[in-house]
């Protein structure tokens, strides 16, 4: 497998070129879909899930989003490179089999064309989805919705007059669409107002998760916020009412920035510098610290604190310091002792060519 | 500097409040200060977030909010009972939905607040170039009409109760 096959490695959503992109790092949006028919994963056979793949991949082949797509063969891929793909963002950890002890099943695997892609045999027979940077509802789901379309006109896809689209997990039927926002929110946490928020967000129907999705954990004061429904509301609404609370979440962020900088604004120019300093001269750096301190200079970079790096040097250093990235790039594995040296190696060396 | 209450932890909050007009600051460990009610650094990373992360994982099993009433059925499809859906959170194929109608009917309601989809409405290949059935085009309007009135968009929901009339 080769990663250099994707021209931007999957992730042109890093460039930073998207609204708000300072606050906001990346918009997503997926479409659950099954093909008619067969079972869903939960009692599908090897069989059943290689004729979804193989049905997938044809049908991408003869479609106008999808047939130069370059494909990954979970299975036949070693556990390292589908670390890699995960930590992009490209892959769910259950479709890479990364959960402990566990491998890919037979027919994992995932379609990539620019910033669209299918996971085939996921918990469901196809996930959509769309990666987009800053946050930009409306050209990612216009990309995935034309994916989707393609898609359905040549495989039948599971739907129901009263349901809509039949998902294996009911929480997904319906639109069977899920839009979330990574967004960055130091300001809330510093102020302390982030519980508020996040408990108002279960009030209108939206959900918040960590960096990686469902059941991860909240690193770096980075959040994904995304609808919880899916079904009795049109796309366009459940978008559009996703697409209001981040407008007003960015708000409230941008708020308790200000109230930051007027009363303490020597203690957050020193916090942002401290992190700023750290990241240049550490000799060890853990994956959670860097995380952490990546947080802190995003947030004086925000506020003019700091004359630099650029936001793309920071959504960079997000992907690129992660574990398998950083053994791929040292030819080392994942486990290994010296990581936290190589990482603090890497992250300088980027933040030197940057200022130089 | 010592905990104001307990006298026996380092204070590492000023806890600042007007009695009486007058103003009087406490100085509080962190102990101390959560009994006061008084959220501190730590616990609001901690605690609360992890308590609404935990409640947010419980939400995501739907399969315990269907009753075991039901445990018995079977899909004649492939072959899952509704008890296998009560335990693993997973239908086993498309007709499950067909087999478990009712149950299902209400679980949706309970997720999301309705089982009535609205959203674009999707045609198989293969299926003929039927246009939209009008039993579901009837409901995809008589929601448009729901979600117009509560909206208080009457022009809108005016138009709505006409076109519905035309087609029953």
């Amino acid at each position: 497998m080769d990663l250099s096959l994707l021209p931007d490695g999957g992730m042109r959503w890093l460039d930073a070129s998207g609204p708000k992109s300072t606050v906001v790092l990346s918009t997503r949006i997926r479409l659950a879909r099954n093909v008619r028919g067969i079972p869903f994963s939960q009692k599908a056979k090897d069989s059943d899930r290689t004729a979804v793949l193989e049905r997938v991949s044809e049908a991408a082949a003869s479609s106008e989003h999808l047939s130069a797509a370059v494909a990954f063969h979970l299975d036949e891929m070693e556990r390292p490179e589908r670390q890699l793909l995960h930590e992009r963002h490209l892959v769910s950890k259950e479709l890479a089999g990364l959960e402990r002890e566990a491998r890919p099943r037979p027919g994992a695997a995932l379609l990539v064309q620019d910033q669209v892609g299918v996971m085939v045999n996921e918990e469901d027979h196809l996930r959509l989805h769309g990666m987009w940077s800053g946050f930009d509802l409306e050209d990612a789901y216009g990309a995935v919705e034309a994916v989707d379309a393609d898609l359905g006109r040549l495989v039948p896809f599971a739907f129901h007059h009263e349901f809509g689209y039949l998902t294996s997990c009911p929480t997904n039927a319906g639109t069977g669409l899920r839009a979330s926002v990574l967004i960055h929110l130091p300001g809330l946490v510093l102020t302390k107002e982030i519980n508020k928020v996040l408990q108002g967000l279960s009030q209108v129907g939206l959900t918040f998760r960590g960096l990686y999705g469902e059941g991860s954990e909240v690193v770096g004061n980075f959040f994904q916020l995304s609808n919880q429904t899916t079904l009795g509301k049109t796309e366009d609404e459940l978008i559009d009412h996703l697409g209001k609370i981040v407008r007003q979440v960015v708000e409230y962020e941008e708020q308790a920035r200000d109230v930051l900088l007027r009363t303490a604004p020597e203690e957050v120019e020193d916090k942002t510098w401290r992190a700023y300093g750290l990241l240049k001269h550490a000799r060890r750096l853990s994956f959670e610290e860097t995380m952490n301190l990546l947080s802190g200079v995003r947030l004086g970079v925000g506020l003019n604190l700091l004359p630099g790096p650029g936001v793309y040097t920071l959504n960079k250093l997000l992907i690129y310091t992660q574990p398998a990235h950083l053994a791929a790039l040292d030819g080392r594995s994942t486990g290994d002792r010296e990581l936290p040296t190589v990482r603090a190696a890497f992250v300088r060396r980027l933040l030197e060519a940057e200022s130089s | 500097m010592l905990c104001d209450n307990c006298k026996e932890r380092d204070a590492i909050i000023n806890l600042t409040q007007v009695e009486h007009d007058s103003k009087v600051t406490l100085h509080l460990c962190e102990q101390c200060a959560q009994q006061k009610g008084v959220e501190t650094g730590g616990a609001v990373l901690k605690s609360p977030l992890g308590n609404f992360l935990g409640a947010v994982v419980k939400g995501t099993a739907p399969g315990a909010l269907v009753p075991a009433s039901g445990d018995g059925l079977r899909c004649p499809a492939c072959g899952s009972s509704l008890r296998d859906f009560r335990d693993s959170g997973r239908l086993g194929c498309d007709q499950c939905y067909v087999s478990f109608d009712s149950h299902l009917r209400d679980l949706l309601r309970r997720l999301h607040g309705s089982s009535q989809h609205v959203g674009e409405r999707y045609e198989a290949p293969g299926d003929g170039a039927a246009p939209d059935d009008p039993r579901s085009r009837l409901l995809e309007l008589k929601a448009q009409l729901r979600r117009a009135v509560e909206g208080e968009n009457f022009e809108l929901a005016a138009e709505l109760r006409d076109r519905i009339r035309v087609l029953e």
